[in-house]
């Protein structure tokens, strides 16, 4: 069963416990420039919103790398091998998204990954923000139409 | 680990950014923030040092928990002389700035000297320089906010400084971090303007660590469990904001009214919680549209809010449209119930000026509700007040001061001295309602004679948050005391003020006092920091920062003369309310409050206590 | 039914690998000039600065994934197509019946005329082959000259610059990267370069290449000369096309493609470098060569070989590149429309710099350097031809928001 982060922004508050859960799972520190969810601060509109990969069916950015490094798990999770990545950065442009970034520190690129299943941001929205659950149920269609807009093959074809 | 271990030391006359080592001898004896900051100033400044001149320091000071995962761990303090009040000032504020300086690499930042021409100082990770500001000298905090960020070509930036007013030596002007955070009290933002800097921006892509992850991480869990499942913290707050005070402390006949002559304000329910969340204005939309936390901070407590577009005060100016930091309980009760104001969105649109340029509305309306007595009583003319009919109650008047007051304009360079200075100015000092030159907030010591002791002896000046017995008082946290007695006041301060100095000096922030004691706190700086770090450590460095205010301040020329209120609150009888007919019994609880402290009965430390301390 | 791929690159393992999860039971042959396993051609640079290995460049990882998909890797060059009779001329004298076939040739450098360039020491960057034998000769502290500062000039720059050899770049043009970024942009890379201890010629042309002994002399058009053991060749790409000649597939700039990759010639499709399909930006039919426009071909073109007509809106010029450290990017009519409003940022100081075109209020281009984070927006902007409304000029004034512009407009913050 695939399942999806959920995002409801009308519930964030901008506390950023999900950036830090998330650079502590995969940096092992607190650090928010490395999180792979980041929020977006909207608060002249009185919105916070977190954002992240929404794992598309059909990946721009495992279709763009040119060695094989983004792979998708039994989850329908892309996945970033970085014995693999060659820190080319295609994957960064070829991301309608934005959500695949770059880390000069280590040479490769970062993206979430959904913690295999467990995500960290998840456990530590203390609102209740972001989700974990069956991508059916989440009526997680919307975002996939909205990530086929930017398809190059007008029609979708999963 | 806790500490990045770096601290810039920035010299403002020679223009130079220089790294040091961390004092880890002074951070293992005062932990951080507040207290660490303090302990520089002291070491490094002669407590008569003029606040405004080069020789004063001012220092911006991180705790171990800012930028951790601890709920609310993302504060820092500005630590400086205060041009208001004379006496140590430590201002804390929260938003995303403390935070980004430790992701930066620094714990601390020690400013010193004073620019030739406006500067401001640009951390991008391990770089620091001073950079010319003459571009957005005389700009709001909004406008240099903007211009900062676009200029680096960094939106992720975070931005500390300040306004126009901070520039023009507003004594009680703050410092604005992320628009609408403030290191607001005591006029931190006048020293950060006489040194000619304009603001500090950060950007950091580093990372803290903690000593021990695993015990870190399982006692800052479990201390969120204990915010989400207190009323205050898990329910109140995030609804409502501190406002959820405003019809409390009313009720209690505790809400000081037009400078204070009243204690209950007839007006409180339209500028309270309930008001701001009520549909108003043709789109139907109320005036709180969110609540927004600081960094890291499971509460969420900060009102986002939008002053409706027809109102007068924007009507023509749809650059105010947008939403931003809306009233907190003290800005609302000074803006409002201070003036005798109680148009909501008048009130919104002054809070959304001091933070534009960056004053604190607490000084600013107690000030304005001074000014607005001496105004009624004839010691202020229209000649003097260049025509601002600043009677009880306008809204216009109190609109039109606080964008003067902001610019440090007209009128508004009067206003700007500080309700004690101009109550001086035309000879009526007793309606001064400060101590040591400080605005006392919102909270009648008629009514809650805890906060009298609280005022009095406040090392900053007057200010509800070095011990805030209304927790205790009013709320019965941690258990209920009778707000009207005076009995068991003394050592209740005592507690309150060692414990806070103690959370002040960890990075973290205060409200979460409404649901966490010392036993929650403690074990989330033992699993950040390196030692043993258990309760009684802190509630000794709570002590110990407190002696080091105290001392400062006597040698900066007070006297135990200093440590008391306004004779109205000592000699005029509350009129209505719960404590009707009592006056602050201070002179009850502060030579008790001298003993309890092992003080002598002038309110100097004993060298016993002092070496106790190791002071 | 037998699927014929052309080319072993991104465009046709992409494809190869599509037809196979929509047509289970066709034969796929996938044939390939080179010697090699497929690789990418993006990956050589971290070869040459042996951040991989040869094994790193396989464009897949698992070895035994051909087999496994029952794809047919056949090593072989085409000679000629006659797509009347369905079939395929090997140069070896072979032939191959197809029922679909995929044109995937990709390109080759192009050899400007200049008189040495054919001597030992002087090699174009495309292939393993090319690689190895730049490795072979640029070692710590030699002398090299790159001809050439585009897109794929700048890359092999930094793998150059990586193995610590002293660098001279020579570039006709009047800057770096002239077809993917502008004179400010251009101007910074090179600062750039020369700060890092490479120098680079603009407006300069290698007239003659003379060798003398183990040294090879470059005379450039300013007179002077420089000495090198090695000079590599970038100077640009040309699609292989040439044994379409006489098959009656039209090729003009490539092979011309409708919107559906298909050729002129019926069953026969194009994907890649070699194909000259509708460009997104501009709505004409033109060559973009380049990484994820191949893997897009590819995609779109074994659907519709596999029977699901799948038409292709366009594909988005872009490129990102690494400059001894310092990422620039650029994305679409990076160079403005017609019309089109135009908004820049750029911080000398610190080699930052980013300029947007707007078309009305929707984003046409983008270009940066100094700015890696979230900047697939750019991407997701254009692509998806969003409207900003208000971000517009939120972006005119700071453009360095639009990732911010971009999630706002996502989310309906208006």
């Amino acid at each position: 069963m695939q399942k999806a982060l959920v995002i409801d922004p009308v519930k964030c508050t901008g506390c950023k416990q999900c950036e830090l859960a998330c650079s502590y799972v995969k940096e092992g520190e607190f650090n928010p420039a490395k999180s792979r969810i980041r929020v977006f601060d909207f608060h002249q509109d009185a919105r916070f919103v977190p954002y992240t990969c929404t794992q598309c069916a059909e990946a721009w950015c495992q279709r763009a790398c040119p060695v094989d490094a983004i792979t998708t798990n039994e989850w329908g999770v892309k996945e970033v091998h970085d014995g693999l990545c060659v820190g080319c950065k295609v994957c960064i442009i070829a991301c309608p998204f934005g959500t695949v970034n770059y880390n000069a520190s280590t040479g490769k690129v970062i993206k979430c990954d959904e913690c295999g299943g467990d995500p960290a941001c998840v456990k530590a929205c203390p609102t209740d923000a972001i989700i974990y659950m069956d991508v059916e149920q989440a009526g997680f269609g919307k975002m996939r139409q909205w990530a086929a807009k930017t398809d190059t093959a007008a029609q979708a074809t999963q | 680990m806790g500490w990045t271990g770096q601290v810039l030391r920035v010299n403002l006359t020679k223009g130079t950014c220089t790294p040091e080592a961390l004092n880890k001898d002074w951070a293992g004896q005062y932990l951080g923030q507040r207290g660490l900051g303090s302990k520089y100033l002291v070491e490094e400044t002669d407590p008569k040092v003029d606040p405004l001149s080069p020789d004063n320091k001012m220092i911006f000071a991180t705790g171990p928990l800012t930028g951790t995962c601890a709920s609310t761990g993302g504060r820092y303090s500005v630590i400086t002389k205060g041009p208001l009040t004379g006496a140590i000032a430590c201002s804390n504020s929260g938003g995303y700035w403390g935070a980004e300086l430790k992701f930066a690499g620094w714990d601390m930042i020690i400013l010193e000297g004073k620019a030739d021409k406006p500067v401001y100082l640009c951390i991008i990770d391990g770089k620091a320089e001073l950079l010319d500001a003459s571009e957005i000298w005389g700009k709001s905090v909004w406008d240099m906010d903007a211009w900062i960020k676009s200029r680096h070509q960094d939106p992720m930036m975070h931005v500390s400084g300040i306004g126009i007013a901070g520039e023009n030596g507003v004594l009680y002007s703050c410092i604005i971090n992320d628009l609408h955070r403030a290191a607001g009290r005591s006029g931190v933002g006048a020293v950060m303007g006489s040194k000619n800097l304009k603001a500090i921006a950060v950007r950091g892509t580093g990372g803290v660590k903690v000593d021990d992850f695993p015990a870190f991480l399982a006692a800052t869990s479990a201390a969120k469990e204990v915010l989400a499942g207190n009323a205050v913290t898990g329910e109140g707050l995030p609804a409502f904001g501190t406002q959820v005070l405003m019809n409390v402390i009313n009720e209690a006949g505790a809400l000081p009214t037009r400078n204070t002559r009243e204690v209950q304000f007839e007006g409180a329910h339209d500028i309270s919680a309930e008001a701001m969340a009520k549909p108003s204005g043709k789109d139907g939309k109320p005036n709180l549209l969110a609540n927004q936390a600081c960094f890291s901070c499971t509460i969420a407590c900060g009102r986002i809010s939008k002053i409706n577009e027809e109102h007068y005060t924007v009507r023509n100016k749809p650059e105010y449209w947008h939403a931003s930091g809306g009233l907190e309980y003290e800005a609302a009760w000074a803006l409002g119930a201070a003036t005798g104001v109680s148009d909501l969105d008048a009130l919104t649109y002054a809070n959304f000026i001091c933070n534009e340029q960056g004053i604190d509305p607490i000084s600013f309306g107690a000030t304005l509700g001074a000014a607005m007595e001496m105004y009624e009583d004839g010691a202020l003319t229209d000649k003097d007040t260049g025509g601002l009919k600043l009677n009880f109650g306008s809204a216009e008047a109190l609109t039109q001061a606080t964008e003067l007051t902001g610019k440090a304009e007209g009128f508004g360079k009067e206003l700007g001295m500080g309700s004690k200075k101009l109550c001086d100015k035309y000879g009526k000092p007793e309606l001064s309602m400060t101590v040591k030159g400080q605005e006392f907030p919102a909270y009648d010591p008629r009514g809650i004679q805890g906060m009298g002791l609280t005022y009095a002896t406040s090392n900053r000046g007057a200010c509800h948050l070095r011990s805030y017995t209304v927790s205790s008082e009013i709320l019965g946290i941690p258990e209920k005391t009778d707000p009207l007695v005076t009995d068991g006041k003394a050592g209740l301060v005592k507690a309150f003020q060692d414990a806070t100095a103690a959370v002040d000096s960890a990075g973290l922030c205060i409200f979460t006092t409404f649901a966490w004691t010392l036993e929650d706190i403690a074990p989330q700086i033992d699993g950040a920091l390196a030692g043993e770090w258990s309760v009684d450590r802190l509630l000794e460095i709570g002590e110990r920062v407190w002696n080091l205010e105290r001392q400062y301040n006597l040698q900066a020329g007070f006297t135990a003369k200093d440590d008391t209120l306004p004779k109205r609150l000592l000699k005029d009888a509350a009129k209505t309310g719960p404590a009707k007919g009592l006056v602050a019994g201070l002179d009850k609880m502060l030579p008790e409050y001298y003993a309890v402290r092992g003080w002598t009965e002038d309110g100097v430390p004993t060298n016993e206590t002092l070496s106790r301390l190791a002071l | 039914m037998h699927h014929v791929i052309l080319g072993a690159g991104p465009a046709g393992v992409i494809a190869a690998d599509t037809l196979r999860k929509h047509d289970a039971g066709a034969k796929i042959t996938l044939m390939s000039a080179e010697d090699e396993p497929p690789y990418s051609r993006m990956a050589i640079p971290y070869f040459l600065s042996s951040q991989i290995d040869e094994e790193g460049t396989y464009l897949r990882q698992d070895h035994g994934h051909y087999k496994n998909q029952g794809i047919e890797l056949l090593r072989a060059r085409a000679g000629a197509v006659d797509a009347n009779n369905q079939t395929i001329a090997l140069e070896d004298g072979g032939e191959v019946q197809y029922d679909r076939l995929l044109i995937a040739t990709g390109a080759s450098p192009v050899h400007p005329r200049v008189e040495g360039l054919d001597l030992p020491g002087v090699h174009t960057c495309w292939t393993l082959e090319d690689a190895r034998a730049i490795l072979d000769r640029a070692h710590k502290g030699d002398d090299v000259v790159l001809m050439g500062a585009g897109f794929i000039g700048s890359i092999i720059l930094e793998a150059l610059v990586s193995r610590d050899v002293k660098l001279n770049v020579v570039e006709m043009g009047d800057r770096m990267v002239a077809r993917m970024m502008d004179e400010t942009a251009g101007g910074m890379l090179k600062r750039w370069c020369e700060e890092h201890g490479v120098a680079v010629l603009t407006g300069t042309r290698i007239t003659q290449i003379t060798r003398s002994k183990d040294r090879l002399d470059v005379a450039l058009s300013s007179g002077k000369s420089l000495r090198a053991k090695l000079v590599v060749v970038a100077a640009g790409i040309a699609p292989n096309i040439g044994f379409l000649e006489g098959s009656g597939i039209k090729t003009r700039q490539g092979v011309k493609v409708d919107g559906f990759m298909r050729t002129s010639a019926p069953h026969v499709y194009a994907a890649g470098d070699v194909a000259q399909a509708k460009d997104l930006s501009t709505g004409e039919f033109s060559v973009l060569a380049i990484q994820p426009v191949a893997a897009d071909h590819g995609r779109i073109a074994a659907l519709n070989m596999a029977g699901h007509a799948t038409p292709h809106a366009g594909s988005l010029n872009m490129n990102v590149l690494a400059t001894i450290g310092l990422v620039s990017s650029s994305f679409g009519a990076w160079d403005g429309v017609e019309g089109g409003m135009s908004a820049a940022t750029s911080d000398a100081d610190a080699y930052r710099y980013l300029r947007l075109e707007f078309d009305g209020d929707r984003l046409a281009g983008a270009q940066g350097v100094g700015l890696t984070d979230h900047i697939g927006v750019a991407r997701g902007l254009i692509g998806t031809r969003l409207r900003l409304g208000r971000w517009k000029d939120v972006l005119m004034k700071s453009p360095e928001r639009l990732a911010e512009a971009y999630v706002a407009c996502a989310q309906g913050i208006r």
